[in-house]
């Protein structure tokens, strides 16, 4: 992980590719969903979760096309370290970068749609954390069983989004919750026990499978 | 764990239809080094992907001195691979690269052992990112990455491709040098010429079967000819 945060640092170049695009999202969005200063109801639930499951996706994509360039996938999968742990690494490099584009991307949607998605900010904080870690544990494994493939870009949105919407559901209906005018926090505690649900399964299936499908 | 031989028996692989290695047995020791020919997509690769733990057989084992691939870590420990992708991050300077991979290696006392490769590979003097480097440069430095830990098993994949004539000689040299620490090194290559004389043994890969060499009198080019040839 420590060496993917310097090829990062130094190339700047997921980071900033994934930012642009998942603002971008947003923006596009709200030219589309607010009139008048005012938004569609839920609306910015739906946008902050569609523009988390994007960029994540470029990011997953990124992330894995410079480990394909020169095969050092495959290096990794030699050294001996036990290889769940290779993916574990990976897991938590495309999780902190998407940290990073959550940080910037929750406030402009908070800003554009004029939704106070900061008004319970741990909750909205740990949906947020738990949407993202089960969409990452399927996406990296997925991008790393892809990284050989020839039409990779297209399957895995292909393969990453029908299994992942259970996660996108529940963050989605979470972080809604949340925004109504009398916010029902209960039901969002609930939406945060399934995605807690959802990671555990996703992250116990990964490290199971993640060996013999990089073997085989 | 340690081991004194490398053994494929009846080793195949199919990729979907495809029989790229039929039942392919052969044995190397500690202290040889084996030449492994054969032309473009004759399972060459395959083989040493297999024998690196990266690809599994379809039917048939590969056994490490009494161990199997299932060991694991432990055995990953003591092979070293050049593969015919470099493996190394172009993102990073040598002594970046060397570094991570000593790390992941557990290798004692990282900063020696990577100014040694370094001054191997005579890129000591160089902090810029691998990729400016040209490519023989960089197999130099992949060649280091892949000896770093001090491999029982080095599985090499056209290691002279892009390698100027001195670094080509140097490379002969390293050769010897392994054979004479004992490691056994199976060797991919179209360099006949280069490795006549160095490889103890020869092997051929064609149709997904092996053919030994070592009946054949001649040099390496000639009895690589005759076996196509009569096969």
């Amino acid at each position: 992980m420590k060496k993917d945060l310097l090829i990062e640092f130094r190339s700047r170049e997921v980071v900033y590719t994934t930012l642009f695009f998942a603002v971008a999202c947003v923006l596009v969005f709200a030219f589309g969903f607010v009139r008048e200063g005012v938004a569609v109801d839920d609306a910015a639930a739906g946008i902050l979760w569609i523009a988390i499951a994007f960029s994540g996706t470029l990011a997953l994509g990124r992330t894995f096309e410079r480990e394909r360039q020169n095969d050092t996938l495959r290096a990794l999968m030699l050294t001996p370290a036990e290889r769940p742990a290779l993916y574990v690494g990976k897991l938590m490099g495309v999780l902190l970068l998407l940290a990073v584009v959550e940080a910037i991307v929750t406030p402009i949607v908070a800003l554009m749609f004029r939704a106070p998605l900061l008004a319970f900010p741990l909750l909205m904080g740990s949906l947020l954390a738990a949407g993202t870690i089960g969409f990452a544990a399927v996406g990296t494994l997925f991008a790393a069983m892809l990284v050989r493939a020839r039409s990779r870009d297209v399957l895995l949105p292909i393969l990453l989004y029908p299994i992942t919407i259970p996660v996108i559901i529940a963050g989605v209906r979470g972080t809604a919750v949340l925004l109504q005018p009398e916010a029902d926090l209960p039901v969002a505690r609930m939406w945060l026990s399934i995605l807690v649900f959802f990671d555990v399964v996703f992250i116990t299936l990964a490290l199971w499978t993640f060996e013999p499908a990089m073997t085989e | 764990m340690d081991f004194q031989s490398l053994t494929f028996t009846d080793v195949t692989r199919n990729f979907g239809r495809r029989r790229v290695l039929n039942k392919v047995s052969f044995r190397c020791a500690a202290g040889e080094i084996v030449a492994l020919l054969g032309a473009n997509g004759a399972g060459k690769s395959t083989l040493l992907s297999i024998a690196a733990t990266l690809l599994a057989p379809s039917a048939g084992r590969v056994q490490y001195g009494d161990a199997s691939s299932s060991t694991g870590a432990a055995l990953r420990s003591r092979i070293g691979v050049l593969g015919h992708d470099l493996f190394i991050y172009p993102e990073l300077s040598a002594f970046e690269n060397l570094v991570f991979f000593a790390r992941a290696y557990g290798v004692g006392d990282v900063d020696r052992t990577v100014r040694t490769a370094l001054e191997r590979a005579g890129l000591e003097a160089r902090d810029d990112p691998a990729g400016r480097f040209s490519r023989g440069m960089r197999q130099r430095l992949a060649l280091e990455r892949a000896l770093l830990h001090e491999p029982r098993l080095v599985l090499l994949d056209e290691p002279f491709t892009g390698l100027d004539d001195g670094a080509t000689m140097a490379l002969r040299a390293r050769l010897t040098e392994l054979r004479g620490a004992g490691c056994i090194v199976l060797l991919a290559t179209h360099d006949l010429e280069t490795i006549d004389g160095v490889a103890d043994r020869a092997v051929l890969l064609r149709g997904g079967r092996l053919i030994l060499l070592d009946d054949l009198a001649g040099s390496l080019r000639d009895r690589y000819r005759r076996a196509n040839r009569d096969a």
